[in-house]
């Protein structure tokens, strides 16, 4: 049996693929959300030195790591799209950049949030805060010189030499807390170490880095399918699916 | 169970400004995010519906 290993990097069959996959992950997101939600606010308990303050945690990590996350994968098919000129990657590249300056924002905003009742500050320009809010303005970067260039190849093209020079600042965010001195704590979940805090804590925590993973996948694959169908107007099989009356 | 009533996780221990605030904006963002792709996509839904009626009628001439 051979298989095509590239059946699915056809815009046309990745079209409909996409379509039986959202309701999947939505509702992976969607249950998970529900399950992080009720750990979050009624497992978990409260934390002896930020009271419940902390409960802010179950959206900014996720968010933080998502804005980070989405960014290398946004410049990965970015780049795949201008290496080998494949149609499909850069559409996805696309794709990712509004749910990834989405996350940035929610990530900056409850950081915001959470630094006024703590630190007594809603912003201070440390090292971590500033490079996340230069994140927020590659993405936007991205989208813009995007939206400005007609020819959506050569916007690829462009928006993909942002995204891959961009990548350097997510290790720079990454480690910040440790190469700078910040008013940023260290990380409170780390590979070398146990994680320093509560186990249900952790747990809705996690959940909802699952559920912001699944409600990704879902957005994303929603937005590429649109992306897909624009670009892709002038091909037979999108003519075909219209005279079927099935684009959706 | 961390709350004796409705008021008091309302009040999440006086924070209830912060952490509301968060989860509040949290949800705008989301439910923009995906009210606006649905609308995209029906743009386009609508936009391919008239091509085909036209050729429809084309069709039938």
């Amino acid at each position: 049996m051979t298989i095509n290993w590239f059946k699915y990097s056809s815009p046309a069959s990745f079209y409909s693929l996409a379509g039986k996959m959202i309701p999947i992950f939505a509702f992976a997101a969607v249950i998970s959300l529900v399950a992080g939600l009720y750990v979050g606010f009624f497992v978990a308990p409260t934390d002896f030195q930020q009271g419940e303050a902390y409960r802010i945690i179950f959206i900014h990590v996720p968010a933080a790591w998502m804005s980070m996350f989405l960014y290398v994968v946004m410049a990965f098919w970015a780049g795949i799209g201008l290496a080998f000129n494949t149609r499909l990657s850069s559409m996805f590249a696309t794709a990712i950049a509004p749910t990834g300056a989405m996350f940035t924002f929610i990530a900056l905003w409850t950081g915001s949030l959470w630094g006024k009742p703590m630190w007594g500050t809603w912003w201070v320009w440390d090292a971590r805060l500033t490079s996340e809010l230069i994140l927020l303005f590659l993405y936007i970067g991205f989208m813009s010189l995007q939206a400005a260039i007609d020819d959506p190849r050569r916007a690829d093209k462009a928006g993909a030499i942002i995204a891959l020079v961009g990548v350097v600042n997510i290790p720079i965010i990454y480690f910040s807390v440790q190469w700078w001195n910040t008013l940023h704590q260290g990380a409170s979940v780390s590979i070398n170490q146990a994680p320093s805090m509560a186990s249900t804590m952790l747990l809705g925590m996690l959940i909802m880095v699952f559920a912001s993973w699944m409600y990704s996948i879902a957005i994303i694959l929603k937005r590429v399918r649109v992306i897909i169908i624009e670009r892709e107007s002038h091909t037979a099989w999108v003519a075909e699916l219209q005279k079927k009356d099935s684009i959706r | 169970m961390n709350w004796s009533s409705v008021s008091d996780f309302f009040a999440m221990g006086g924070y209830g400004l912060y952490v509301w605030g968060s989860y509040v904006v949290t949800l705008i963002c989301i439910v923009a995010e995906i009210w606006l792709i649905s609308n995209r996509r029906r743009t386009l839904e609508k936009q391919y519906s008239l091509i085909r009626n036209i050729n429809i009628r084309r069709d039938k001439k």
